[in-house]
């Protein structure tokens, strides 16, 4: 850990994100599971008009939230060298289509349309509902069950 | 006011305030607004992890507290533990595995033009598909 250039606006920046990403789950609907289970429930393409018919809603999420980052994330490169409070871009620098990255997709799939939550609307609704409470604890119980798995394929590789 | 508008227009704006959210931190911080990833290097090392981690997520949950009060969100009635729990440990195990989940891989990975995020968001909107279409089955 290096030492932070601007530790008051670093936390500062990190704080006004997380409330503005939860503005903007609360506001687009993903906080809601019926919204989100929905957009999923594809099958319901198929019949007739209300009830049961496709709500493209999340689409729209989507496409709005991508609107903003395919712009700004290249235009950001193009006119600074270093974000405004920290010494450089933490790249993602993993390049290959591998078994974790399809098998934790195929799982996190899974958990996702069993009961529309997923991690950001999961800890956004954390205080507000008791499914999404309930949700969230076993959800970072999950995410330490699989560091601990890791960690020790990792030793067992050396 | 926001019950009057449509809920496309506030679904788009919606994402709008999500993706300018992911960029405020990539541009001010350097870093990738991926919520599972956060979560995880925090709930793995409390005190280790970088003090904007946690401030992020305070950010995320106070904020979705508060507003979602204003909204009066409707929510399904209470799941049953034996859904929730299996739920939870999936997309716990399963975003750390696959390094991301639809904020990491689909806001910000798909916006980097990233080949990896591309193939992860497919499989995860497939499979999520897959498991409510069982579900309907079962129910």
């Amino acid at each position: 850990m290096s030492a932070a250039p601007h530790p008051a606006s670093q936390l500062g920046l990190a704080f006004s994100a997380g409330l503005l990403f939860s503005a903007g789950l609360v506001l687009s609907g993903m906080t809601q599971p019926l919204k989100v289970l929905g957009f999923l429930d594809i099958t319901a393409i198929r019949k007739g008009p209300f009830p049961g018919l496709w709500d493209p809603t999340l689409a729209f999420v989507m496409g709005g939230a991508l609107c903003v980052t395919l712009l700004s994330f290249a235009w950001t490169h193009r006119i600074s060298q270093a974000p405004l409070f920290a010494n450089q871009y933490h790249q993602p620098n993993q390049r290959q289509i591998d078994l974790p990255l399809i098998g934790g997709a195929v799982l996190f799939g899974a958990g996702w349309g069993l009961v529309g939550y997923c991690p950001g609307p999961a800890l956004a609704s954390a205080l507000l509902s008791t499914d999404a409470l309930i949700f969230t604890a076993a959800m970072l119980a999950g995410m330490l069950i699989c560091k601990t798995f890791l960690s020790k394929r990792a030793k067992i590789a050396d | 006011m926001l019950a009057n508008l449509h809920p496309y227009f506030t679904a788009g704006l919606g994402g709008i305030l999500i993706g300018l959210a992911s960029w405020l931190l990539w541009w001010g911080l350097g870093r990738i607004a991926g919520v599972s990833g956060i979560a995880s290097e925090v709930i793995a090392s409390p005190v280790q992890a970088d003090s904007w981690r946690w401030a992020f997520l305070a950010g995320l949950i106070l904020g979705g507290c508060l507003l979602g009060q204003g909204l009066e969100i409707p929510t399904l009635p209470e799941r049953p533990l034996y859904l929730l729990i299996p739920a939870g440990l999936l997309v716990g195990f399963g975003t750390v595995w696959g390094s991301g989940c639809t904020s990491g891989h689909g806001v910000c990975g798909l916006g980097r033009l990233s080949a990896r995020s591309l193939v992860a968001v497919g499989v995860f909107m497939a499979t999520g598909m897959l498991a409510v279409t069982l579900m309907r089955g079962a129910a």
